[in-house]
């Protein structure tokens, strides 16, 4: 059995600079993440946390690179459900390129890419969990930068 | 008739789209919306199991063609695959793509699953991995803004000879098929 990874790709129309703006600013953050906060300075070795409403921490980790507006490395861990915990340290890789297009459309858009998968073996839970997390978020990161509003507000809804 | 139990999913992508499951199955089978997102190409869909299901070229040239499996409006579509639009791809055999569509927190979850009846080598699969998300991103953007981003679909490395290396070995032959 291959070691899971989750891989997932989206087009925005948006730029460089906006989608890490989005991916790095806390009040951003907060309307596409369904409330979730980020604390981080974003430089690498910098602590980073990602904490619910009331503060509580949901993930923590710290940054391994940053290659603004290209680039981030995340080393990211559960930190509230105790099985995901287990599985230990995943590293989450954000990847920012300009998507090429059919000339005559005109616009451009922006290829987000994100990696994420254990450091160690295994993962089973951890790369589950995220899977069904993460096309909700950019899902509604890109509606956000696109539209100006989210896909929908609660993630426990969808 | 296909036999679906044959099929596995080796693709799986997920995206939410600020709509109605209705939209969105209309923006999968109406020509009038698959031009704009989908490369170019025009659905043409038979509204029934059994019935013919082609992408067109503008010139009306078959690019994909197979048949409905499930007609279920407007919360699943599925359908066999053969792209017979590029040279060779003809003789390959034939995937099911399907779409799920179902409400999700005010808005709708569409899931496309590209499944195969055969051990398809990860060189031809990352075709289709690199040409989802971005038609896949613009019905999104289509549907949500009215404008659909056109994103140029590039074979990924490897992916013209891994295709030339299966039509030349069958390896499907050989398994079960």
């Amino acid at each position: 059995m291959a070691k899971p990874m989750f891989v997932y790709v989206t087009y925005i129309r948006s730029t460089p600079e906006k989608v890490w703006e989005a991916l790095t600013d806390p009040r951003i953050i907060a309307k596409y993440w369904f409330g979730m906060t980020v604390e981080c300075e974003w430089k690498p070795g910098s602590p980073w946390a990602l904490k619910f409403e009331d503060g509580r921490i949901a993930d923590a980790g710290e940054i391994l690179e940053v290659d603004q507006p290209r680039r981030l490395v995340i080393r990211w861990r559960n930190e509230f459900k105790p099985e995901l915990k287990a599985e230990g340290y995943s590293r989450c890789t954000m990847q920012i390129e300009m998507a090429d297009y059919y000339p005559g459309f005109g616009g451009k858009a922006v290829k987000l890419t994100i990696h994420h998968e254990i450091e160690g073996e295994g993962g089973d839970k951890f790369i589950e969990a995220v899977s069904g997390g993460w096309p909700k978020i950019l899902s509604n990161l890109k509606s956000l930068l696109e539209t100006g509003d989210v896909t929908f507000e609660k993630a426990g809804a969808a | 008739m296909t036999d679906v139990s044959k099929f596995t999913p080796k693709t799986v992508y997920v995206t939410y789209i600020a709509a109605t499951p209705e939209a969105v199955f209309e923006a999968l089978i109406k020509p009038e919306f698959t031009r704009q997102y989908f490369g170019g190409f025009a659905a043409d869909v038979e509204p029934r199991a059994g019935g013919a299901f082609r992408m067109l070229y503008p010139d009306g040239r078959v690019h994909i063609s197979g048949t409905v499996l499930d007609w279920t409006p407007p919360k699943r579509l599925s359908c066999t695959w053969l792209v017979e639009g590029m040279p060779g791809f003809g003789d390959l055999p034939e995937c099911i793509v399907t779409y799920e569509i179902e409400p999700a927190g005010g808005a709708t979850k569409l899931t496309m699953t590209e499944s195969h009846s055969w051990e398809v080598p990860e060189a031809i699969l990352a075709g289709g991995r690199s040409g989802w998300p971005a038609i896949l991103s613009g019905l999104k953007s289509l549907l949500e803004t009215g404008k659909a981003p056109a994103i140029t679909m590039v074979p990924p490395a490897g992916f013209t000879d891994a295709v030339q290396r299966a039509l030349r070995e069958k390896p499907w032959a050989s398994q079960g098929r």
